[in-house]
């Protein structure tokens, strides 16, 4: 009898105890996107909480120059928390190398999404998937409507009509032609030669083909876009060696410049900051009627920490996450954002609907220096960022520029050796 | 006979300082010249010797580096040595004088740049350089020298020198200090004694005061060899980890920070970046040595 009663009570607290776990898990959820801490807050975490009862979440971003290392060693440590955003390709693969990222090939939401937005977080051979995607940004140029109206430019869709353009508003003199400076370096590679680039090297084709070792750097569709990054700087403003990228965008943002070669992400800050209207305008191709090529690149996923106390609960975030219902949410939060799922989302932006209306008209690639050729020493995105700053200043030649990144690249890349 | 008591309290006492200095200083070093003699192979770690040395010193794409570094890191050095310490000295010769008016505000102004933070005054010498916001531009406009103007920190051939020059700037007012207080300790009869003689005014200077503070010279020299060559956090506040443009600013600092803990799309290495850390160690415990036997114990002091 007492036996018994122990039993149940017994079971009773075990019953209880469960229950009020059950209740309790919460996600911490890793992330560099700080800028975005108001948006999980107040829209993402209330809207995931009220369909999942018994699960809460966390949103603890830290500074982005500083994720990648504070998030290693929190990993390292094991107090990492139970959701990992994920950067795109060696980053994260390093992660799941290291056994810190869980295999996701078998949830079936991952079938939500193309092999191409797959592709930037799985291993080489395709086997595994480890993070779920969620965004990517588009390359193109947003410009001042204004400025345009009132020097009398019309939208350039080719390289020649881009220049032109250009000469216009150099020779009118009012406005800054184009607002790009090369003191960050960064925005000559990712703004410049990875906006314009996929037009010479035709997108997927050359990239895999620089992969495959059949292209090399050396090769024109990889050189021609250094030849038209030269053109571009008598076309930025004054002293722009020493111009930031905050510099460059409070420029633009003031209507002094009429042209800014910009990434999607800049659209929320734009809308904000700026008193104009404002149009985009895809990278100009060389002849009227050539297939457009656009630079879609997936920049952020998110994957599960091996190690988490609640694979269960992670799991059913990661499947809301890959529903269409979070990417109208998100795509709508964050304009310039562009959710990856196969199902459209209607966005309101106008800017970010320009944006994402290329991808119908044109064919989509990523940047070409992300997937694998920037493992190894040299790397090539960090000499590509050198290499289109030299280009624009005309420090060296396109010629030049292009042997120097294939000798780095063939240096320790077998298929291009 | 009893032996001589053990003196605990000297133990006690100096317990804190060694426990702190050994845990915060000594542990981190020695851990990391260990750390340069590993690397990371398929996820393990392996003990590989001097290899990582060898490729830091052999294998161009990373010994390019290095000596660009370490040629930067003698030019910032040298503009510090040139520009630096002779106005220090010459700025404390001027505030030891005692007819000087406002001696104590011009001191402490000139001292002040040294305690702010380096993320300030990269920002704000960013900001007044700025072809674009400045009023470095406008001021030479001012006074007809616009031509004059260029955009310093983004040109390979002058960002280095401008980077120094405002690290100078910044700690001017350290070898002022050290200096003013070596001559303020110059007793007056010594001076007075080289009156009778007929030595005054600059020649005062030269004859009897720059001897006696040459022992504090020599201190400063190497306080500025040492603070120059872990130099970091100015270059970085101000041109970012890749110390551009072209690498023209990249100093050790730099080149370790991005090796250890990676960059955009570069993975960190904290084995190589321990390499780049040691061979800094070595270098500036070369110099140290080379200064402290080599010239300190050779330089005349004077009994005052």
């Amino acid at each position: 009898m007492n036996r018994k009663f122990l039993a149940l009570a017994l079971a009773s607290t075990a019953l209880f105890t469960s229950t009020a776990y059950a209740e309790d898990v919460t996600l911490t959820i890793e992330s560099w996107r700080n800028d975005d801490l108001a948006l999980w807050q107040e829209k993402i975490i209330p809207a995931f909480e009220a369909s999942h009862p018994g699960i809460k979440l966390k949103f603890t971003p830290s500074a982005p120059t500083e994720y990648n290392a504070a998030l290693n060693s929190k990993l390292d440590a094991g107090s990492a928390g139970d959701l990992i955003t994920c950067r795109p390709f060696d980053a994260s693969l390093a992660l799941y190398d290291a056994g810190h990222l869980t295999d996701l090939s078998d949830m079936e939401a991952m079938g939500n999404f193309s092999d191409v937005a797959k592709a930037a977080w799985q291993s080489d051979d395709g086997s595994a998937s480890f993070c779920v995607p969620m965004a990517s940004v588009i390359h193109g140029f947003i410009y001042n409507k204004d400025a345009f109206a009132e020097v009398g430019v019309e939208v350039p869709t080719t390289e020649a009509e881009f220049f032109a353009a250009l000469d216009k508003f150099k020779e009118d003199g009012t406005y800054i032609p184009m607002a790009m400076g090369t003191n960050d370096q960064w925005e000559a590679a990712t703004m410049g030669y990875q906006n314009i680039g996929p037009n010479y090297w035709k997108g997927e084709t050359g990239r895999q083909a620089l992969l495959l070792g059949v292209q090399k750097l050396t090769d024109e569709p990889w050189v021609a876009p250094y030849r038209t990054l030269a053109r571009w700087g008598e076309y930025l403003g004054d002293g722009y060696e020493a111009q930031t990228y905050p510099d460059s965008q409070n420029i633009f943002t003031l209507g002094r410049a009429a042209i800014y070669p910009a990434g999607s992400w800049e659209i929320s800050g734009f809308n904000t900051q700026a008193d104009f209207e404002m149009g985009a305008f895809k990278p100009p191709v060389q002849n009227k009627g050539d297939t457009c090529y656009i630079s879609d690149h997936t920049d952020i996923g998110i994957g599960m920490n091996a190690k988490t106390a609640h694979p269960e609960a992670a799991r059913a975030f990661l499947t809301w996450v890959a529903s269409p219902e979070f990417a109208e949410i998100f795509g709508n939060a964050l304009p310039g954002f562009f959710p990856l799922s196969k199902t459209p989302v209607e966005l309101e932006d106008p800017l970010a609907k320009e944006f994402v209306s290329w991808r119908g008209e044109c064919e989509s690639t990523i940047r070409s220096t992300y997937q694998i050729l920037s493992r190894g020493t040299p790397n090539l995105e960090n000499e590509t960022w050198g290499a289109s700053v030299a280009a624009i200043k005309g420090t060296e030649s396109p010629e030049d520029l292009g042997k120097k990144l294939q000798e780095g690249l063939a240096s320790w890349y077998e298929p291009q050796q | 006979m009893s032996a001589p008591r053990f003196r605990w309290h000297i133990a006690v006492f100096l317990a804190p300082a060694v426990l702190v200095y050994t845990a915060v200083m000594i542990f981190p070093l020695f851990n990391t010249l260990r750390l340069a003699l590993y690397s990371k192979i398929d996820q393990e770690r392996v003990f590989v010797g001097l290899q990582n040395f060898y490729t830091l010193l052999g294998d161009p794409t990373w010994s390019d580096q290095f000596w660009n570094a370490l040629g930067n890191n003698f030019w910032f050095f040298l503009i510090h040595m040139v520009v630096q310490n002779p106005i220090g000295i010459a700025l404390a010769a001027i505030l030891s004088h005692p007819r000087l008016r406002f001696a104590a505000f011009y001191r402490s102004a000139i001292f002040i740049p040294t305690i702010l933070s380096f993320v300030i005054v990269g920002f704000a010498w960013k900001l007044i350089l700025s072809p674009i916001w400045g009023i470095a531009p406008s001021m030479l406009d001012a006074v007809g020298l616009k031509s004059l103007f260029a955009p310093w920190l983004g040109k390979e051939e002058y960002a280095l020198t401008a980077l120094s020059l405002i690290s100078v700037w910044q700690f001017v007012g350290i070898p002022m200090m050290l200096i003013y207080a070596a001559l303020l300790s110059i007793p007056e009869e010594v001076l007075e004694a080289g009156e009778i003689d007929g030595i005054t005014g600059m020649s005062a200077f030269w004859k009897i005061k720059l001897p006696l503070i040459l022992p504090s010279i020599g201190i400063i020299s190497i306080l500025t060899f040492v603070g120059n060559f872990n130099a970091f956090d100015l270059i970085y506040t101000s041109q970012g980890a890749l110390a551009g443009p072209d690498f023209s600013t990249d100093i050790l600092g730099t080149f370790m920070y991005r090796t250890f803990f990676g960059f955009q799309l570069q993975l960190g290495d904290p084995y190589m970046g321990s390499a780049i850390a040691s061979a800094m160690f070595a270098i500036i415990l070369v110099g140290v040595c080379l200064y402290l036997f080599g010239i300190q114990t050779r330089m005349r002091r004077y009994q005052l």
